[in-house]
């Protein structure tokens, strides 16, 4: 089945008059003009421009001159570009790994009512509140190999050159990361479990079902839709992240950990080569949509199934 | 009725877009504003641009310049686009070179020549030359000249039983054999996070294996240019340092920007520093003691042995330069020249950048720095300027942008150890 013919499946809609008299009821088309007008702006006016410019040579002065394909064989043949992808896709499938367990084992845990959960659920959203940028000054400052929390504590371990070996560099960026991103994926699993019905888990423990047990035949396939919107967000953000990155390494040592908007961000302004950093751009742009799209349509949300039913 | 609703509406809501993208092309500085503008470096001798401009704007309310002050990696990305998109500030701060060029190319810089003659008379002529392109005056030298210095901790040597800063290279090697058995970890202070401060290696070692023509080939797009046997014998040498554990293994992430390489030496955890002549003012800044106390040693860079560089040629920036933007108005453009030849360079200026520990560009500078209280140090450094036959350019300003990021990321995989010698002169033969 096409990805058209799927779109135009009938959808299961409890609230069907909708369907039925589409004219008289809801907003008049009108009112979405503006929100479209910005749309168009601010999205599909760069978004076209960008494409544009892949086509180009520009150094950022003067004026863009016509290259017809040369930039897309020249960057996708480019041994540095080649890098980048597997740096992207490392550091996307890493950062998944990573920061969906967790997030969503906090998540459930920040979903009991106790008062000792509360007081932990305030503590972990804290990095929420910092923007990327102090967070990757303050971290850098931390992890500096001569004055940072290594050396002042005396903790021998803790003095590695965290950012500045090429091997450790990218770990270390996957769990700076993760610190500030699993706060807010937890936030999300915390939701959507105090949505579950107390009926279902009494109704596994009269069974005889214990706790890990109800974890996984019950919490567990309740936040499927959840999981599925969280590891979205996950992976298409992590596939685009760049502040981070930028303040705390900028694609260093040498280009280990420069990802893709990294590749993006130095070709353009740095090598002011603009129309390469276009074809980056247009690299990105492409996969992040389809990732979101496949996830979407893996997830089978355009049929909504209940997973309530019999309550 | 309904339909004029409508198309009231739709208005309103077009007139909203517009207004939105208007905002955002906003009012940049140079836009349209009857005062210039000056974008300027933090770091180095910032308050003698802090108290110039406030000077002139106390004295000429009428000819304000206003200003707003970045940090180097910030202002380097923003400039270009600024001076792209025809919102450069008045006054434009520029390392000369490749960047000049390119703003000559496309018109975007005026010609100085004619209308700065009070202000060429002050200044030393080499340096001067750096601001031509096509020998038209594009920039005028703004600070202090910025030879690259090999700073020395005298305490941490002598303790490692060195006595005098390295004078070849195999005393260098020598030095920091000997100051690794002493424990130092780190005997040669490297910001490798930043990657410039690499390029100071490769630029003094190429020029002293095989003098400025190893360099000069590069830069006229000889083929194969990197991988003479003069450039590969200096990267080699690059590789013997690294491997002798000279730089520690930590360089890798040692920002300049924040004077962490700098700190390493006055903190004694590094016996030797490679940076530009600036850094003498971050050491007066940051650790006041430390340069007061007589242990703040600095050389020149080592000979090497049979090469055919001069030992005195020199490395680094001859300054930095202001142009100015052709895209400011007649009245912006006045306020600058004026600015220029009266402002730059006056008695209080050149006194501000002595004070300061940098090395000011003018002619006759000599009686001024002998009396001031950083005499030693900056006599040393005008003397290496006046003295020296060759004064290179920064390969990263010299290069086209292109070639100069590749270069930096290149360098950069070298001293990690993830590129031979051979590897990065075929990555940068590529690449040019």
């Amino acid at each position: 089945m096409s990805v058209a013919d799927r779109v135009r499946e009938p959808r299961q809609r409890v609230a069907s008059p909708v369907e039925k008299h589409p004219r008289r009821l809801g907003p008049p088309l009108w009112m979405s003009l503006p929100a479209m007008a910005f749309f168009a702006f601010f999205a599909i006016v760069p978004l076209v421009g960008v494409v544009l410019l892949s086509f180009t040579t520009w150094d950022g002065l003067g004026t863009p001159g016509w290259t017809g394909a040369s930039n897309w064989t020249r960057v996708l043949s480019d041994p540095v570009t080649q890098h980048a992808i597997r740096l992207s896709v490392i550091l996307t499938v890493a950062s998944w790994l990573v920061q969906c367990p967790t997030s969503l084992l906090l998540g459930v845990f920040m979903a009991g009512r106790q008062r000792y959960r509360a007081v932990y659920a305030v503590l972990y959203f804290v990095p929420l509140l910092f923007s990327a940028a102090a967070v990757g000054i303050v971290y850098k400052a931390l992890l500096d190999p001569n004055f940072g929390i290594g050396p002042a504590t005396g903790v021998g371990w803790l003095s590695k050159d965290w950012l500045g070996n090429p091997s450790l560099s990218l770990p270390t960026l996957v769990f700076v990361i993760a610190w500030c991103f699993i706060p807010f994926h937890s936030l999300l699993y915390q939701g959507a479990a105090r949505q579950i019905p107390r009926e279902m888990y009494e109704a596994a423990t009269l069974d005889g079902a214990g706790r890990v047990a109800t974890f996984f035949h019950i919490t567990l396939p309740q936040l499927k839709n959840t999981i599925i919107t969280s590891s979205t967000l996950m992976i298409v953000g992590s596939l685009t992240y760049f502040d981070l990155i930028f303040v705390m390494t900028n694609g260093g040592p040498g280009n280990a950990t420069r990802v893709l908007p990294l590749d993006m961000y130095l070709r353009g302004f740095r090598s002011y080569d603009m129309g390469g950093a276009a074809v980056v751009g247009v690299i990105l742009v492409v996969v992040g949509l389809a990732i979101s799209a496949l996830l979407n349509r893996l997830g089978g949300s355009s049929r909504m199934d209940s997973q309530m039913e019999g309550l | 009725m309904r339909g004029n609703t409508r198309l009231a509406a739709l208005g309103a809501a077009v007139t909203a877009a517009a207004l939105a993208l208007s905002a955002c092309g906003g009012t940049e500085p140079g836009g349209g504003g009857k005062d210039a503008t000056a974008w300027v470096l933090t770091g180095g001798p910032e308050a003698t641009f802090r108290s110039s401009f406030e000077t002139w704007n106390k004295d000429n309310s009428d000819q304000k310049i206003t200003t707003e002050f970045f940090a180097n990696d910030a202002y380097k990305e923003k400039i270009r686009t600024a001076v792209g998109s025809g919102s450069a500030p008045t006054l434009i701060f520029n390392w000369a070179g490749g960047s000049l060029a390119d703003y000559v190319e496309n018109g975007d810089v005026v010609d100085l020549t004619d209308r700065t003659k009070d202000l060429q008379e002050r200044l030393v002529p080499s340096v001067l030359e750096s601001g031509k392109v096509d020998g038209k005056l594009y920039a005028v030298p703004n600070n202090n000249a910025q030879p690259v210095v090999l700073f020395t901790n005298k305490k941490v040597l002598a303790d490692a039983g060195v006595d005098t800063a390295p004078a070849t290279f195999d005393e260098l090697l020598d030095a920091v054999g000997k100051l690794k058995r002493a424990g130092v970890d780190t005997p040669i202070a490297l910001a490798g996070q930043s990657q410039w401060p690499e390029l100071m290696w490769i630029q003094y070692l190429a020029d002293r294996v095989g003098g400025p023509e190893t360099f000069n080939a590069v830069l006229k797009g000889e083929p194969d240019a990197w991988s003479s046997p003069e450039m590969l014998k200096a990267l080699d040498m690059i590789t013997q340092l690294v491997d002798a554990g000279a730089f520690g293994d930590k360089f890798g992430s040692v920002v300049a920007d924040a004077n962490a390489d700098a700190a390493l030496l006055h903190t004694g955890k590094s016996g030797m520093l490679l940076q530009g002549a600036w850094t003498y003012a971050n050491f007066l800044i940051d650790a006041p003691a430390f340069a007061d106390s007589g242990d703040l040693g600095f050389a020149t860079f080592p000979s090497v042995e049979g090469g055919k560089g001069d030992p005195a040629n020199i490395v680094g920036n001859p300054a930095n330069f202001w142009s100015i933007s052709a895209k400011a108005s007649k009245e912006q453009q006045d306020i600058a020249f004026d600015y220029l030849n009266t402002a730059m360079y006056d008695d209080a200026y050149v006194d501000s950048l002595i004070d300061g520990g940098t090395v000011p560009v003018t002619v006759g500078a000599e009686e001024k720095i002998a009396q001031s209280e950083q005499a030693p140090f900056l006599t040393f450094a005008y003397d290496m300027v006046k003295n020296a036959p060759n004064f290179q350019l920064s390969w990263d300003q010299a290069l086209p942008a292109s070639q100069a990021q590749a270069l930096l990321t290149n360098l950069s995989q070298l001293f990690l150890g993830q590129k031979t010698p051979e590897q990065f002169a075929k990555a940068m033969n590529d690449a040019s």
